[in-house]
């Protein structure tokens, strides 16, 4: 069974008309790029999947059930973790505090005002921290970090409830090339293993088309094409997409 | 009540909307552009009232008006240059105590120049009589404010799209770095528009003058009506502050004309209820976007070391045995230490670590106070009750009001949080039966055993160190730690489950609640309480103790609210204008030491 269900998805902001009966599954191990130029309607794909905003229309569908509707943190508690575009990290904490908020929050632990929160969830929080080998850096405070180890901050994060669907939104952004390729084998090799179904976007197409099982591609709000990396790299709609009318002319 | 009584209160609200949104309107302005909150907003409105008290004398009242709008106007292209203009980059929480140093120098400026005495205005003169309207007499001169707040309305409209100068304001208005970036001259626009804002400021207390005498009060009441008006119309819309302030004022002169003024608070505060849960940016507001680039970062909040621990420890110790050593003055020096120092502990844990600026924190203090005083001398419960069940009140309190003011952030959260507490003292100055209103109530003395000042001490150092502890405690644990994730990150607090409304929610019913102990100590250990114990006065207080200490550090609070407290004590038994030397103190505060004293111990200190 697929992991997500997205079917009909529409959404307009004003007059302008984001996303357009847009439907796609990712599976669980399943690594799935989203494609498109700017403006094509990925970021508001992924806002209406995590429940930041709600659309006009359309089924949302994790394992069989409807979350359509649900506050992002809802969404998180049945199992969606999330990378942001801009990472998104609390800087006045530790690394590895950090990651204690998103495993006590897991474990429900976040109401209790006595109990002493270093003290909790610190070895399952060094275990996450390994896996993104970010275990020597955990004592550091976020707001120092380079940009690319704020990135695995924030996958270590998402990982911290299990989830069943990352959702990653140009998790590589700001990286540099060897950072990026070594982000996504971490992030492939994790979804291998634990049956994590990843949807993401991503500018940089040696990682799309080395990482993806699969990708769809976004044009002005339509999912114009769905196949594997070679399906997609061989149809001239994409390159008519990214590039327009001069791509004819070339 | 007939037809003709229900037009006539009409007309009476109309009448009150002008000057209203004169004010607002200069705030919103004011705020549209420069992105500051002014708090002596309506400090300008009161010299505007006092200059055409002095000025009709001489010149008459008409030319007393356009006098007394431009002096004001001066003040403000003064105070822009001079201060402001310094505080743009500022934090927003420094910024508006900033402006609220203001208010305390320019009230004592006003004491100091026209006393202490109510200043009776002129009446306008060819405006002195009364218009017979369906057989009721409707004095002249309202009819005249009637019309003059939509004419400035109209004036303003004009001004704002019929000028390059509307344009550039509007501009700036809607995107004050893309404004900037295409090369608009800022300090001429912003100067500008802080004049104008004073000017209707001053032009709104001038107008007032035939309808109510010039007092000292009037700052704070217009600041927090104008704060009102500007929740409920949308801050930064001019048409919203209209709208808002006729019914603000339509609801005022009905509840006057159906002989419930006294009902006028509460009603205020049902219609900015109402409004910010089904409108929570405002009648005509819009939702504002978020600013661009990351938030200030705060610095960590280092978890105590055991040096730290010992050294608090001893502390409380070397207290303990002060008794031995003196039973005189110093005892009650540092029985008010104490009591203001849990009054810190309290703000400083919604303020710095759940990022909740509150301008009203005094209310649950106050709470505390009267529900201790109330429960004692109209209820005759014994001392042990009333301080157990006062801070009850203020748990109540802190938890209908802050329900509301968690649904707003950043400034919206700072003015909000002001006027309830205005209601909360409002009504604690009117409510004779209950809270003995502008006297307050008095005789509330301990029990016999806490009667002595050593034994009331050791009761209050007892009670203080154990709730500050449990303070402390709570921020290094998960609740506390969930706070200062939601302040930090927004977004990521939500994609990792945090419910950071509800968390919030629970933070400010907490701070309020150690508040309302700290209020029922006081009052104990003065034998009486009054309304200014709930005053926005001693709500910026707080905030000045945990600025003074340091806002992002833990025991800062301790240290400047002892200071304060000290500083207090000792300009206040020498010297009139003490108001006027804590403001200076809050500028150098806010413009030379922002990090506090502990963040100047920091520097000093090698590592």
């Amino acid at each position: 069974m697929s992991i997500l269900l997205v079917s009909g998805l529409a959404k307009a902001f004003g007059g302008v008309q984001a996303l357009r009966d847009v439907g796609f599954t990712v599976d669980a191990g399943e690594m799935l790029a989203m494609i498109g130029p700017n403006g094509a309607g990925k970021s508001t794909c992924f806002n209406l999947v995590n429940g930041q905003l709600v659309p006009d229309a359309g089924r949302i569908e994790l394992e069989g059930r409807n979350i359509l509707g649900l506050a992002p943190r809802a969404v998180w508690r049945l199992g969606v973790g999330r990378t942001f575009q801009v990472a998104a990290t609390f800087a006045s904490m530790t690394v590895r505090e950090n990651v204690q908020m998103a495993l006590l929050s897991h474990a429900r632990r976040l109401s209790s005002p006595f109990a002493s929160a270093t003290r909790l969830q610190r070895e399952a929080a060094d275990v996450l921290l390994a896996q993104v080998d970010m275990q020597a850096q955990a004592d550091r405070t976020a707001a120092v970090l380079a940009y690319g180890d704020l990135k695995r901050l924030e996958l270590a994060m998402a990982l911290a409830n299990r989830p069943r669907l990352l959702l990653m939104d140009e998790p590589t952004a700001g990286m540099a090339a060897a950072e990026r390729m070594a982000l996504m084998r971490l992030t492939a090799t994790l979804a291998k293993a634990s049956g994590i179904a990843v949807l993401f976007t991503e500018h940089d197409m040696d990682a799309v088309f080395t990482y993806a099982d699969r990708i769809i591609v976004l044009a002005e709000g339509i999912l114009i094409l769905q196949g594997t990396p070679a399906q997609v790299r061989a149809d001239p709609r994409v390159r008519e997409a990214y590039l327009g009318e001069a791509a004819e002319d070339a | 009540m007939s037809a003709s009584s229900i037009l006539l209160q009409f007309l009476n609200g109309l009448a009150g909307a002008s000057t209203l949104f004169l004010a607002a309107a200069g705030l919103s302005l004011i705020f549209g552009v420069t992105r500051i909150v002014n708090f002596a907003h309506g400090s300008l409105v009161m010299l505007g009232m006092y200059l055409a008290v002095a000025l009709s004398d001489r010149i008459g009242f008409w030319w007393s008006l356009p006098c007394a709008a431009l002096m004001v106007a001066a003040l403000g292209i003064l105070l822009e240059t001079a201060l402001l203009r310094r505080l743009y980059a500022a934090p927003e929480l420094l910024q508006l105590l900033a402006t609220f140093a203001l208010v305390l120098i320019i009230r004592d400026y006003a004491l100091w120049q026209w006393g202490p005495e109510d200043l009776l205005g002129p009446r306008a003169p060819a405006l002195e009589g009364a218009v017979e309207i369906l057989d009721h007499r409707f004095p002249a001169y309202d009819l005249f404010l009637i019309a003059v707040g939509p004419l400035v309305l109209a004036a303003l409209w004009l001004l704002l799209t019929r000028t390059r100068w509307g344009v550039l304001v509007r501009a700036a208005t809607q995107d004050r770095e893309m404004a900037s970036a295409l090369g608009i001259n800022q300090r001429l626009l912003f100067t500008s528009v802080f004049a104008l804002g004073a000017l209707l400021a001053g032009l709104a207390g001038a107008l007032q003058i035939p309808r109510e005498p010039a007092t000292l009060q009037v700052d704070l009441a217009v600041v927090s009506d104008a704060f009102v008006i500007v929740v409920v119309g949308g801050l930064g819309s001019i048409p919203g502050a209209f709208a808002a302030a006729l019914l603000i004022a339509e609801v005022k002169a009905f509840c006057i004309g159906l002989g419930y003024s006294k009902l006028t608070l509460v009603v205020e505060f049902l219609v900015m209820a109402l409004a910010l849960v089904f409108r929570p940016w405002g009648l005509l507001g819009r939702a504002r976007a978020q600013a661009r680039g990351a938030a200030t970062i705060e610095p960590r909040l280092r978890p105590p070391s055991p040096r730290v621990i010992a050294g608090l420890a001893a502390l409380a110790a070397l207290l303990a045995l002060v008794p031995a050593a003196s039973s005189g003055y110093a005892l009650v020096l540092l029985t008010d230490m104490l009591i203001f120092a849990l009054f810190a502990v309290s703000l400083h844990f919604i303020t710095g670590p759940a990022g909740l600026h509150s301008f009203g924190h005094a209310a649950y203090f106050g709470l505390g106070a009267y529900g201790a005083g109330v429960l004692l001398l109209r209820a005759g419960a014994p001392m042990e009750m009333a301080l157990a069940a006062a801070p009850l009140a203020a748990f109540a309190g802190a938890l209908v009001f802050g329900w509301f003011c968690v649904r707003l952030s950043g400034i919206y959260l700072a003015m909000l949080t002001l006027a309830f507490a205005q209601i909360a003292w409002s009504v604690a100055f009117q409510w004779d039966a209950v809270t003995g209103g502008s006297n307050g109530l008095i005789g509330i003395w301990p029990a016999a055993w806490a009667g002595s000042k050593t034994a009331y001490f050791y009761l209050v150092l007892a009670v203080s160190a154990a709730c500050i502890a449990l303070t402390w405690r709570a921020l290094y644990s998960p609740f506390g730690y969930a706070l200062r994730a939601a302040r930090d990150s927004p977004l990521r607090a939500d994609a990792i489950g945090i419910h950071a409304r509800a968390l919030q929610w629970a933070a400010f019913t907490f701070a309020g609640t150690f508040a309302g102990i700290a209020g029922a100590l006081h009052v104990f250990s003065k034998g009486s309480v009054s309304p200014e114990s709930m005053a926005v006065p001693r709500s910026v207080d707080g905030l000045v103790m945990v600025l003074l200490g340091g806002i992002q550090t833990l025991t800062g609070p301790l240290w400047g609210a002892a200071l304060f407290t000290w500083l207090q004590d000792a300009v206040a038994r020498g010297f009139d204008y003490w108001r006027a030397v804590i403001g200076v103190v809050i500028l150098v505060l806010t413009l030379a030491l922002p990090q506090g004293l502990g963040g100047l111990l920091r520097r000093r200190s090698p590592s």
